[in-house]
């Protein structure tokens, strides 16, 4: 009886053992998944601010203007255009 | 004790049993105390136990983007911070409250009067602010002083796309154009999870997720960027050389019904809303009706084809230019005797088109109307979408019957107009307009035959070549085809005579049209008023560059387009 019991103890404290390290590692788990997040929020945030700054590189107002002025740049008229079909299409 | 007095002293029985007794009630009281708050009040002091140390979360979802058809931005939600106090709770030296609120841009006056009520839990000192500054203010450590995340919405187009993309409160809630119009599909629904925190405020432990956050969809429009802004910069050149009061365009591809640009003049900023006035933020092609005036009369001419009536060349007394019909006179400003039914349209007659109407039965020439979309809703999915007016056939009178052939007496939004021309692009076919992208041609319904628009269309064509009222639409390189607008504005019950409204409907390349470009010029007071003078090269210029940039095949010959000598271009009057 003596044995049995010392037996169950020892499993008792081993399992105790278990669990204490379990909660640990998922404590550290945890911490790092918010670490994770938190980084993935401002990757976000930047992301947010370099579409911004693109759409604002790439207004069409803008590309005019440095085209036109900055390039000396000019639309052709019809007559310097030609377009072409890709065989077989309409 | 017991030394001394080797003697037994025998205590009463009862002491003991009193003792005993009283230590069995105590036990009692303490099983029953904490049988008590086990079982009856477990719930209670578990949420009591629980509220120390576990917290709700929000989670925010994100709003979706506003994209063009080729996938640039309309309209982003990107995070910015919103800065709180808890005014009882705020340390700070004058030093420190002076830094807070030159980083916040406060005057120390007003971030004071914020912070003086102190019976107040929550009070914003400054929402949205670009998260560097946030980060600055969180290193100032001051006590009391919170911040939290939000999301703020950008808008890279600004005041080209401002009115079809709308825009947003300060909550994120659409409150403008198509903001508003797919709110449901745009928005987010915020979720939220239960945490478990440290002493520090720290979260330790993930408990679970009471809701997951769902973040909006990307919306896809139809419009075209490229188009967009060149129609935009168009119109307000239009708008700015003849003084007009305003201005508005619409663009449709003819094969999917797709609104490619949808343009206003006023226009506003949307990323900057400060002094906004009613007139900037109205979406006139939209939900503005006027008198279209003679871009109506193709539909009265198609009507009268269709019905077998008239061929295009049948010729239509004129009378040198008046039409009395009972206490009115319809007249044309150059005066011939006879015209075809394509000078009619070429030329645009009033007295013409208006002795082709009463040939017609007025139901008829209502159901066209309405057919064509008229009087209706057009139903893009926009708030406010103005139905325009077209009275029932019973109430008309004659002379309302031929002045609604030239598009007086009836009102039509510009969406519509541009709407209904696709009749003629795509060979009598209405197609349903939309705002969001389709790749799949659009299924039409049938108004007219594909004879009758044909016809239609060449007559049109005319319009635009010398002789015509709209030469300075043509372009380089492809066929146009379109009816000029003149009409006067209603005033008062009355027509103002010296107010104008001029619109351009045009199709192009006339050949095989891809499509439909209306131009309406509000109130142009710098001496010309002309659809064909300030209307028609707006549609030009946006015709051209829109043809490019989808890439439709030339179909005219490669010369350059002169511009009308003086006494070349036909004037109309409405």
């Amino acid at each position: 009886m003596a044995k049995l019991n010392l037996l169950l103890l020892l499993v008792l404290v081993v399992c105790a053992l278990g669990l204490v390290t379990s909660q640990h590692k998922a404590r550290k788990l945890f911490s790092e998944l918010e670490r994770a997040q938190a980084r993935a929020h401002e990757l976000d945030v930047e992301y947010g601010k370099l579409q911004l700054e693109a759409s604002t590189w790439a207004l069409h107002a803008r590309i005019e203007r440095v085209a036109t002025g900055t390039l000396g740049m000019r639309t052709p008229d019809a007559r310097h255009v030609r377009v072409v079909t890709v065989a077989g299409g309409k | 004790m017991s030394a001394a007095a080797p003697a037994l002293v025998r205590l009463p029985v009862w002491r003991a049993r009193f003792v005993m007794a009283g230590l069995v009630a105590a036990f009692l009281v303490l099983a029953a105390r904490s049988l008590y708050l086990q079982a009856m009040q477990t719930q209670f002091l578990q949420e009591k136990g629980e509220a120390r140390y576990s917290r709700v979360l929000e989670v925010p979802g994100t709003r979706g983007r506003i994209l063009d058809r080729n996938g640039e931005a309309l309209a982003i939600s990107t995070p910015v911070q919103s800065v709180w106090a808890i005014p009882g709770d705020v340390q700070a030296s004058a030093a420190q409250l002076k830094k807070l609120g030159a980083l916040l841009g406060l005057e120390a006056r007003e971030l004071r009067r914020k912070l003086e009520d102190r019976s107040r839990d929550f009070v914003y000192l400054k929402r949205q602010i670009a998260p560097e500054t946030a980060d600055k203010v969180a290193q100032l450590g001051l006590d009391g002083i919170y911040q939290h995340r939000e999301y703020r919405r950008y808008y890279p187009g600004g005041e080209v796309t401002a009115h079809v993309v709308g825009f947003t409160g300060v909550d994120e809630a659409g409150q403008e154009g198509v903001e508003l119009a797919f709110e449901s599909r745009l928005g987010g629904t915020p979720g939220s999870r239960r945490v478990i925190k440290d002493r520090r405020g720290r979260v330790v432990e993930d408990v679970e997720s009471i809701r997951a956050a769902q973040d909006g969809r990307d919306l896809q429009l139809a419009i075209d960027g490229k188009i967009q802004s060149l129609a935009y910069a168009a119109l307000k050149g239009a708008v700015a050389a003849h003084k007009a009061k305003a201005g508005a365009l619409v663009a449709i591809d003819v094969r999917t019904g797709e609104v490619l640009a949808l343009a206003n003049v006023p226009s506003f900023n949307p990323n900057n809303r400060a002094r906004l006035s009613g007139a900037q933020l109205r979406n006139r092609a939209v939900t503005d009706v006027f008198e279209p005036g003679s871009t109506l009369k193709p539909f009265t001419v198609a009507l009268a084809l269709e019905s077998g009536r008239v061929s295009p060349s049948t010729l239509v007394h004129i009378g040198n230019g008046g039409l009395r019909i009972a206490s009115y006179t319809i007249q044309d400003p150059h005066p011939e005797t006879e015209l075809s039914v394509a000078q009619v349209i070429q030329k645009s007659s009033n007295v013409g088109a208006a002795r082709i109407a009463l040939a017609l039965r007025r139901e008829d020439l209502w159901r066209l109307f309405d057919r064509a979309g008229f009087g209706a809703a057009p139903q893009i999915g926009f708030p406010g979408e103005a139905s325009g007016r077209l009275r029932a056939a019973e109430s008309w009178r004659p002379i309302e019957q031929a002045t609604m052939a030239y598009g007086h007496g009836i009102s039509v939004s510009l969406m519509q107009l541009a709407r209904a021309y696709t009749v003629f692009a795509r060979d009598g076919e209405l197609v349903p307009a939309t705002l969001l992208k389709s790749d799949a041609p659009a299924a039409g319904t049938r108004v007219v035959s594909a004879q009758t628009a044909r016809q239609v269309r060449a007559m049109l064509e005319l319009a635009v070549q010398p002789g015509g009222t709209a030469p300075r639409a043509r372009i380089m390189g492809w066929r146009v085809a379109g009816k000029t607008g003149t009409a006067h504005k209603q005033e008062n019950g009355g027509y103002a005579e010296d107010k104008y409204i001029a619109s351009f409907v045009g199709l192009a390349p006339a050949s095989r049209p891809r499509l439909v470009v209306a131009v309406m010029i509000d109130e142009p007071a710098n001496g010309q008023y002309f659809g064909g003078v300030v209307a028609a090269p707006v549609f030009a210029e946006v015709a051209r560059g829109a043809l490019r940039a989808l890439g439709v095949p030339y179909d005219a010959p490669l010369e350059p387009v002169p511009l009308p000598g003086a006494g070349e271009e036909v004037r109309e009057s409405t």
